[in-house]
């Protein structure tokens, strides 16, 4: 199958996911919402653990099914994903949304602080990746 | 019941992602990197989500509630303000250094990457960390 109608019915199952989660919970699929929920002590934590067991899970029996892995290898070292990780963390908390939240999820219900959110966090990626691999030439792996 | 709907949600989501190609770094940088040699498969994936959840919504919310809880709870805000900017701003960076955003990095754990347990710890501390920065005063 060619890739990009993999990635489309990828983002087709993505999205019935979250009217899957509307319908059953009346609750909208942002993963970074979900699960920093469950460090902040949310009440109604079971779904939301067995919801992200599932997240977790898929790729692996993906991977089973195939006989090869659908998890590519990170592409910078240690250190750098630590930090990526941290920024990630730190801004979708106080942005209250990720790409699941804001640009799924707010999007499809063309909410503005969404919309807004979307652009920024897309724009300072690309920036981020143009800085890194066209200025300084990679941070190496 | 509960507990059924929201493993296969969780696995739906997860096959999805790694279906559309999210669980491999490089294919999400490529996205990112617009003045090298592009690659469109993110936007496949949220061209398919957006669409599906922008209809499959619609017709959700014309019932009186979910099955399972009390209400339908979407985000009323509307405010843009200094944090939601920021927020997005470091959340890019931080996706454009590594080519993780929450989801993947989760879906990506049974890869055999330390690394990704490495990202996916930090991110844990950095939500901590954002639910004690405080609403600056209006």
């Amino acid at each position: 199958m060619h890739p990009w109608i993999s990635s489309l019915i990828g983002g087709v199952m993505i999205g019935l996911s979250a009217v899957l989660l509307m319908a059953s919970m009346g609750r909208i699929a942002g993963i970074s919402g979900i699960a920093s929920s469950l460090l902040t002590g949310v009440r109604d934590q079971g779904w939301r653990i067995v919801f992200l067991l599932g997240l977790v899970a898929a790729p692996w029996l993906l991977s089973l099914l195939r006989g090869e892995s659908a998890i590519g290898a990170p592409v910078v070292s240690w250190p750098w994903m630590a930090a990526a990780g941290l920024l990630v963390g730190v801004g979708t908390r106080i942005g209250s949304g990720c790409t699941s939240g804001h640009g799924v999820c707010g999007v499809a219900r063309l909410s503005r602080r969404s919309l807004l959110a979307t652009v920024f966090f897309v724009v300072a990626g690309m920036a981020t990746v143009f800085v890194i691999r066209h200025l300084l030439g990679g941070v190496g792996a | 019941m509960k507990m059924s709907t929201a493993l296969l949600a969780g696995l739906l989501f997860g096959l999805g992602l790694s279906l559309g190609g999210m669980t491999e770094p490089s294919v999400v940088l490529g996205f990112l990197d617009i003045t090298g040699v592009w690659n469109p498969r993110l936007l496949f994936v949220m061209v398919g989500a957006v669409l599906t959840t922008a209809i499959g919504y619609r017709l959700v919310w014309r019932r009186s509630g979910p099955w399972f809880g009390d209400a339908f709870h979407v985000p009323d805000a509307t405010r843009i303000d200094t944090r939601l900017v920021l927020g997005a701003l470091l959340f890019g960076i931080g996706w454009g250094i590594a080519g993780y955003c929450p989801g993947p990095a989760l879906a990506s754990l049974s890869g055999g990457y330390a690394s990704v347990w490495v990202l996916v710890l930090t991110m844990a501390l950095g939500w901590w960390l954002g639910a004690r920065v405080p609403t600056p005063a209006r």
